[in-house]
């Protein structure tokens, strides 16, 4: 089939899921930390699609659907959550979202 | 294998509370006063869903070609759960008038967290653990966040969501990894191939970020900083709900994973286990000691309750699955309680949940504070409530797979934590009112209350009768 190995899409994903777990874990803003995690989801769903695709069976891409439309609802109510807190502070830095110790 | 169209018989609390969901929408979408009918529409279904699963708990059956699992284990984990929420939603009736969240859709919310939980529960393939998982979680980040207008549930409810967001790519990204190392997602071939798979490099690490993820979800440390907040931002009730029925949810997944283990493979992830029980049994006792705030001070005793339970999974025997059931339930009710008697005496704006605002207590309401009493002994491990069989049966299943310092820790962790809980009743009994103020105890909140005393009386004199549900149905 293809000529490209596994082992690059593989090490891509992998890399492309440690960008987005330092991006939680570093940046400040609610935004950019929600769309890491939105970068560690799409790492997994290439990660689904790869052993999918040379395994030679199809759960992986029927998984993929499932994780698309599931990260859309979770994008859906994590937005509004977003808005719902700016509204109140007009901010949406997490170091000033701090009533509670963390 | 049943029949086609039975199998959507043998479906139906799943189908109940399914229907129940497009129903309740139907109603807040048609009526004006969803608030006043949907409580009850709620109760009805929750009730029938559970005494649906406890009635059929021996047709135990893999539907839809290896998708779901009912009766057996998920049947007594639905009924948990549906009794679970059937008292926090008896709970909320009043109190969600004082929170300012007099709304209809909290009770859709918490039936669809509720059939998340219960499609968790009968997973037998991961795709049905992945939905499940995401309904349930994606309803509590809205339910801790439900009063928009407060920074308090804002702030919960956001935290609750990037960390369990967080939480949820390190879940799909392992499932990935499983996926890539077995070639499928079947459970059943899963448990089959276990121990071949355990030496395979790919599915190890697959398999160590879905726990880590699901560490997040049962609040064990060192995955516990968004614990503290979120269970004190959020409203009482939905704090009640997503502690115990959210907790047992993410324990049934994880035996469901483990059940190779369980039924006698070698525990390759006993190290893991062993970790953050240990940690989080210490951790959150110690802390909690100096909180001041009940709810604050009740999310490090569930983080260090989710400690005991991990024993269990790292002993990894068939004892320790039916000590795991038998605390989650025993916690579900007395965690219950609990937060249902801060929700009474709690006052507007998140006041009086502090340790002074119940000092007196029982001047103001003796059966209050005798309940109040009651669950804080429970939740102690003080025989013969049920708190203290569930730590019994979890500790002796460690003994029986040699991790006897890891049950010491546990009995030397549960001795700390006696000092927070007692606390409490030193000040309900013997501290004059310190803060002067009336306590409007709602009916429906005290039936719960009743309710969740009598089940953890009963747990605690009679253990054999829950004890002997659970080992004949796990084999």
């Amino acid at each position: 089939m293809s000529s490209i190995p596994m082992e690059y899409y593989l090490i891509l994903s992998a890399f492309m899921f440690s960008v987005g777990v330092a991006g939680v874990l570093i940046r400040r803003n609610a935004i950019v930390v929600f769309m890491c995690i939105e970068l560690m989801l799409n790492s997994a769903n290439l990660t689904l699609v790869t052993f999918s695709s040379y395994l030679g069976n199809s759960i992986g891409q029927v998984f993929v659907f499932f994780v698309m439309t599931v990260a859309a609802a979770e994008a859906a109510v994590g937005l509004a959550i977003i808005i719902a807190i700016f509204r109140n502070k007009k901010t949406v830095n997490i170091d000033e979202i701090n009533i509670f110790k963390w | 294998m049943p029949q086609n169209n039975y199998e959507y018989f043998l479906l139906m609390p799943q189908l109940i509370i399914a229907v129940g969901i497009v129903l309740s929408v139907l109603i807040e979408i048609t009526t004006k006063k969803s608030e006043q009918i949907l409580p009850w529409l709620s109760i009805a279904l929750f009730v029938a869903a559970a005494f649906d699963s406890v009635f059929n708990i021996n047709q135990n059956f893999v539907l839809f070609g290896g998708m779901i699992e009912v009766g057996g284990k998920p049947a007594i984990f639905n009924f948990i759960f549906n009794i679970g929420a059937a008292l926090v939603v008896l709970s909320s009736i009043d109190y969600l008038k004082k929170y300012g969240t007099y709304y209809g859709e909290y009770y859709i919310l918490v039936q669809s967290s509720v059939l998340g939980m219960m499609v968790m529960s009968g997973a037998k393939d991961i795709l049905m653990i992945f939905m499940g998982l995401e309904l349930m979680s994606i309803c509590f980040y809205v339910l801790a966040g439900i009063n928009r207008k407060k920074l308090s549930a804002n702030e919960a409810s956001m935290k609750y969501f990037l960390l369990g967001a967080f939480a949820t790519g390190f879940i799909v990204y392992g499932i990935a990894l499983i996926y890539g190392a077995t070639g499928t997602t079947s459970i059943q071939n899963l448990v089959e191939n276990f121990v071949t798979y355990s030496s395979n490099i790919i599915f190890v690490l697959g398999f160590v970020f879905f726990l880590i993820g699901f560490s997040f979800k049962i609040a064990a440390v060192p995955f516990h900083m968004w614990v503290p907040d979120v269970y004190q931002g959020s409203a009482t009730t939905v704090t009640s709900l997503m502690s115990t029925t959210g907790k047992a949810a993410a324990f049934s997944v994880l035996m469901i994973m483990l059940s190779a283990v369980f039924s006698g493979a070698s525990n390759v992830f006993r190290p893991y286990f062993a970790t953050i029980s240990a940690l989080s049994m210490l951790f959150g006792s110690i802390v909690a000691i100096s909180q001041t705030n009940l709810k604050r001070m009740l999310a490090y005793s569930s983080i260090s309750h989710a400690g005991y339970m991990a024993i269990g999974l790292a002993a990894g025997n068939l004892f320790s699955v039916a000590g795991i059931i038998f605390y989650l339930a025993a916690y579900a009710f007395m965690n219950i309680g609990a937060f249902t008697i801060i929700s009474i005496v709690e006052g507007e704006n998140d006041s009086k949940t502090d340790l002074n605002s119940f000092a007196g207590l029982n001047a103001k309401s003796p059966i209050l504070a005798a309940s109040m009493a009651l669950f804080m002994f429970a939740l102690a491990g003080i025989p013969p409530l049920a708190g203290f069989f569930g730590k019994y049966y979890v500790f002796i299943s460690a003994i029986q797979s040699n991790l006897t310092w890891l049950a010491i820790l546990g009995v030397l962790s549960s001795v700390i934590s006696v000092y927070f809980y007692i606390r409490v009743v030193v000040f309900m009994y013997f501290k004059g009112s310190v803060e002067d103020f009336e306590i409007q105890i709602s009916p429906y909140s005290l039936t719960a209350v009743i309710i969740t005393a009598l089940l953890i009386l009963v747990f605690g004199i009679l253990p054999d009768t829950l004890m002997n549900v659970i080992t004949s149905v796990i084999r």
